[in-house]
């Protein structure tokens, strides 16, 4: 057993693992975050995307003891500090870019890590950033919608909606 | 317009912030205190006897509270099959016993013969790998044409590999015969309808619970419908009493029918929590979701269309070869048969039609209904053998469709497959496609793509399908073992809010805004004064949850029902607080009143008089609030469609890429347009995906070739382009109260034909005499096709 200590949404936490213990289990099961959700076993799905020292990661791939003394990011801090949705998660609602929820976190993830490295994606550049984030409920048709509208661009209008 | 959040509305859902925020409960989010991990050991051959299973090495392994083998199971009952089907000659089908764990025999790669229960995951994991089996391997049957052929029976106890052979409609066989016998042109199509696994994104879970003081169980499951699962383990497999046993599914991530049915794990997770004494949890990895999920479709289709010269359409005929995998799953004989053979007349005047379908066991996954269920593969082999036809007539497809549709003043209307269409206007729906697509600028759009090297093709489709199946008294006559309802408990509680408890349970459908956006507008009350609960046994009415697009069709018609007389009752309670009689008092937008006065009560003052029944009629109305109705339908409802897809060809290399999709729907009357465009953007992804991308391969041996991300094509963001949708002016269901159709499946059923369609017509215009290509139609398949033609 190691001991980790990191930084997780603003506050420190600590704890024993297992060499083998990856970070998406030492969210879930350790510090009983369960926002981060694990959708496959081969690091394709992204359900289980969170930002490691504002880095998109899936949480699958890394383990806890790699992020000993990292700053990490999850669904459960991307709230404004009044605890409204914020600008990407409003979208995400106000143009129904989600239906079962469990995708959800890691594609919110994504978006926010996208639009940090580009403020205004264009749509193929946002199902390209995608790729890795797989949604079998939305045909992310209002994903992308919604990715481009938090990013502050007109939402293309398509036919007949 | 609609009311501000009322019916029509497109409503944003209220579900989704907490899905937004990390707050969803998922099964696999529940952490009890003192919850051990179950790991199941399944078979890595896909035929084989078990000789012996030595569990001593993983009982002393640490943190290892049992170790549970399909012995112990032996003496329980079997996971059965949900309809009775008859073959031809009127003998029952086969239905072998699917076991909680293998014993005697494991049937398919995946198949779980042991299952370990330990204080960690890791631990039981750990102690999984000491499990010792002796399984002697044993040649697989994969090929369903070589299961019937052969004597290498998956059941050795039936003696064959057929479950049933199955006419439909029997006695139109021989008049079908003769009209394709005597017909002027005939066109035959041989396809396969790809093997799919669903994958919802959530895999499988599962905890039981014991409670020793009052001898009860508790199973929290990712269930489409939990009351079913509760039935078939109390009835069939478990034994456990109904009253002993509450079954929840909490937040379900996604179904797409593959959580329906009871699945062994779950009989599992109860038995071991009696055993240990703790809550036992089961999270399947997506491993083990590809390998025992129920998969869907698998057909292998042989149709004949017969027409006259000028394309009038005589009869259809198709044989089928349906895979149910190596054991019956709950829907497994339905899906082939009631949900797909009915179908086969289309959106078509057609006067004859034979079906006949022998479902096959092979030792691979079980196949039951998946998005759509048995609809895809009807509409699928229909209008690809249509779409052959109109090349080989020299006709326009939309025009070859349209002289043979179904007009507006047909309805409603007996097809040549048994059912009865309430309502549609499938050449309206035909018209809003052509208009959308802007067909005629497509020669235009042609040349820009052969500009840039590439072949353009335009496919077309419509569909018509059944949903909401029912009535219970006839799907009882024709094998179903359950009935078809759907029920809802209207309460109002005192204040003046409510809690709506619905048998149908919502996975992604958004039911918990848009019911309250009905019993809100009925009620003339703000919807978010409303609250829906669903998934609770122990809470809702015994309905028959969400699969087949029925939720709205038949449980929000219940719901409709159970509303009504919340409003007879409170109208009497209101006459009785306006000194008038009942036949007097009018009620809307949330005010009781007496006709011709201003005299009135509100909807809440009411409420609170039931539950404070002061001055109060006590001999003749019963105080209380509250209301359930069941709600059994007359009849399916008939959604339909016309549907356009445009793709590019890459000649070089066989890649097909959509360019555009354009999916036109008559889903009736519509309760929130917003949720119901999504709807169709999933299904139609989902289409696109079986088209394209997603096939399930085993090899000889049985083995599992596509059990990963790696290797199972998923539709990703990047193949795919916006989907223009329009479900306006829809023709009302013409039996439930709401006008609703069915909207859940439609854009998996019209899109896989619309997609092949498109491909074969680029293929075409590029001079290459390509008739067929089998999905999914991968770059390989298409260059291969196109530099053999």
């Amino acid at each position: 057993m190691a001991s980790v200590t990191m930084t997780v949404n603003g506050k420190s936490v600590s704890g024993d693992v297992e060499g083998r213990t990856l970070m998406s289990d030492f969210l879930r099961n350790d510090l009983r975050m369960t926002g981060t959700h694990i959708g496959c076993d081969t690091s394709q799905c992204g359900a289980c995307v969170i930002h490691v020292n504002g880095e998109a990661v899936k949480a699958c791939t890394m383990f806890a003891v790699e992020a000993d003394g990292a700053d990490v990011a999850t669904i459960e801090g991307q709230q404004n500090a009044d605890g409204s949705l914020n600008v990407i998660q409003q979208a995400f609602q106000d143009h129904h870019g989600l239906q079962c929820g469990f995708c959800t976190p890691g594609m919110v993830m994504s978006a926010a890590a996208l639009l940090k490295e580009n403020p205004k994606p264009s749509e193929g550049e946002i199902r390209e950033y995608l790729e890795g984030n797989i949604c079998r409920c939305t045909g992310y048709h209002n994903i992308i919608k919604a990715i481009m509208a938090a990013s502050g661009q007109d939402v293309p209008a398509v036919a007949a909606e | 317009m609609p009311k501000d959040g009322g019916i029509g509305a497109s409503t944003t859902r209220r579900e989704d912030v907490r899905f937004l925020t990390g707050k969803g409960n998922y099964t696999a989010d529940i952490n009890a205190y003192g919850t051990a991990t179950a790991i199941f050991v399944r078979s890595t051959v896909a035929n084989g006897v078990i000789k012996s299973v030595d569990t001593s090495a993983a009982e002393t392994m640490p943190g290892v509270l049992a170790v549970f083998t399909g012995e112990d199971f032996a003496e329980v009952g079997g996971n059965p099959a949900g309809w009775l089907i008859h073959s031809r000659d009127g003998e029952p089908m086969k239905e072998p016993k699917r076991p909680v764990l293998a014993h005697g025999k494991v049937r398919h790669v995946g198949d779980a013969y042991a299952a370990v229960i330990a204080e960690t995951e890791q631990q039981a994991r750990d102690a999984a790998e000491e499990v010792i089996a002796d399984i002697e391997e044993l040649p697989a049957v994969v090929d369903m044409a070589a299961a019937l052929a052969g004597d290498n029976y998956v059941h050795d106890e039936i003696g064959t590999n057929q479950c049933f052979d199955w006419g439909w409609i029997e006695d139109n066989r021989a008049a079908t015969d003769e009209a394709i016998k005597n017909a002027p042109h005939v066109t035959t199509l041989e396809l396969i309808n790809n093997r799919l696994v669903p994958n919802a994104m959530e895999p499988r879970a599962s905890i039981g619970t014991y409670d020793a003081a009052g001898d009860s169980y508790l199973l929290q499951t990712t269930s489409q419908n939990p009351h079913m699962t509760r039935l078939l383990i109390s009835a069939f497999v478990m034994g456990i009493p109904e009253n002993k046993l509450t079954v929840i599914a909490p937040d379900v991530g996604g179904g797409f029918g593959s959580k329906i049915y009871h699945y062994g794990e779950e009989a599992l997770v109860l038995a071991a929590a009696k055993k240990v004494g703790r809550p036992v949890k089961w999270v399947a990895d997506r491993t083990e979701s590809f390998l025992t999920d129920a998969h869907g479709r698998d057909h292998v289709t042989k149709i004949e269309l017969a027409c006259e010269k000028d394309g009038t359409f005589i009869a259809f005929r198709t044989e089928t070869l349906a895979n149910v995998g190596a054991y019956l799953s709950n829907f497994s004989t339905a899906t082939p048969t009631f949900l797909h053979g009915t179908l086969m007349a289309g959106n078509y005047t057609v006067p004859n039609v034979y079906v006949n379908l022998k479902t096959v066991f092979t030792n691979t996954a079980p196949v039951d209904a998946y998005r759509g269920a048995g609809r895809p593969e009807a509409t699928y082999s229909l209008e690809r053998v249509i779409d052959m036809a109109a090349r080989e007539l020299g006709m326009d497809p939309v025009e070859l469709r349209r002289k043979n549709f179904i007009k507006p003043d047909q309805f409603p209307f007996a097809s040549a497959a048994g059912l009865e269409y309430d309502s549609g206007n499938y050449d309206a729906l035909m018209d809003k496609m052509e208009a959308m697509v802007d067909r005629k600028a497509f020669e235009e759009r042609r040349k820009a793509s052969e500009a840039k090297g590439l072949l353009r093709g335009l496919g077309i489709n419509a569909y018509v399908e059944a949903c909401g199946i029912a009535p219970s008294n006839l799907v009882g006559v024709l094998g179903s073992r359950v009935g078809l309802y759907d029920a809802a408990t209207v309460r109002v509680n005192a204040t003046g809010n409510l809690s709506v408890m619905v048998g149908a349970h919502s996975h992604g459908q958004g039911h918990e805004t848009v019911f309250p956006q009905i019993v809100g507008e009925m009620l003339g009350i703000d919807p978010a004064s409303i609250d829906i609960v669903h998934g609770d046994t122990s809470k809702i009415p015994f309905g028959m949850g969400t699969y087949g697009s029925r939720s709205l069709a038949v449980c929000g018609s219940a719901m409709v029902r159970a509303t009504e007389k919340i409003i007879a009752k409170a109208k009497k309670i209101a006459a009785h607080m306006l000194e008038a009689s009942a036949d007097d008092v009018d009620f809307a937008d949330g005010q009781f009143t007496v006709k011709g006065t201003d005299k009135s009560v509100s909807f809440g003052e009411v409420a609170l008089k039931a539950y404070i029944p002061h001055e109060y009629p006590i001999e003749d109305i019963e105080p209380g609030l509250e209301e359930t109705a069941f709600y059994d339908p007359a009849n399916f409802t008939y959604p339909s469609g016309a549907y356009a897809c445009e793709v590019e060809v890459d000649p070089e290399t066989g890649k097909v890429t959509v360019e555009r999709f354009t999916a036109c729907d008559d889903f009736g009357n519509v309760m929130n347009p917003m949720i119901v465009s999504g709807q169709v953007h999933g299904g139609v992804v989902q289409g696109i995906g079986q088209a394209l991308l997603e096939n399930t391969t085993y090899d000889e041996n049985g083995q599992l070739l596509s059990a990963s991300y790696m290797d199972y094509v998923m539709p990703r963001a990047d193949d795919l382009p916006f989907i223009a949708v329009d479900h306006a002016d829809g023709t009302p269901c013409t039996h439930n109260p709401l006008g609703a159709k069915g909207c859940g499946e439609g854009g998996a059923i019209g899109s896989p034909p619309t997609v092949v369609n498109a491909v074969i017509d680029a293929l075409q215009s590029g001079g290459k005499d390509v008739k067929h290509i089998d999905m999914p139609l991968t770059p390989a398949r298409v260059w291969a096709a196109m530099n053999n033609a």
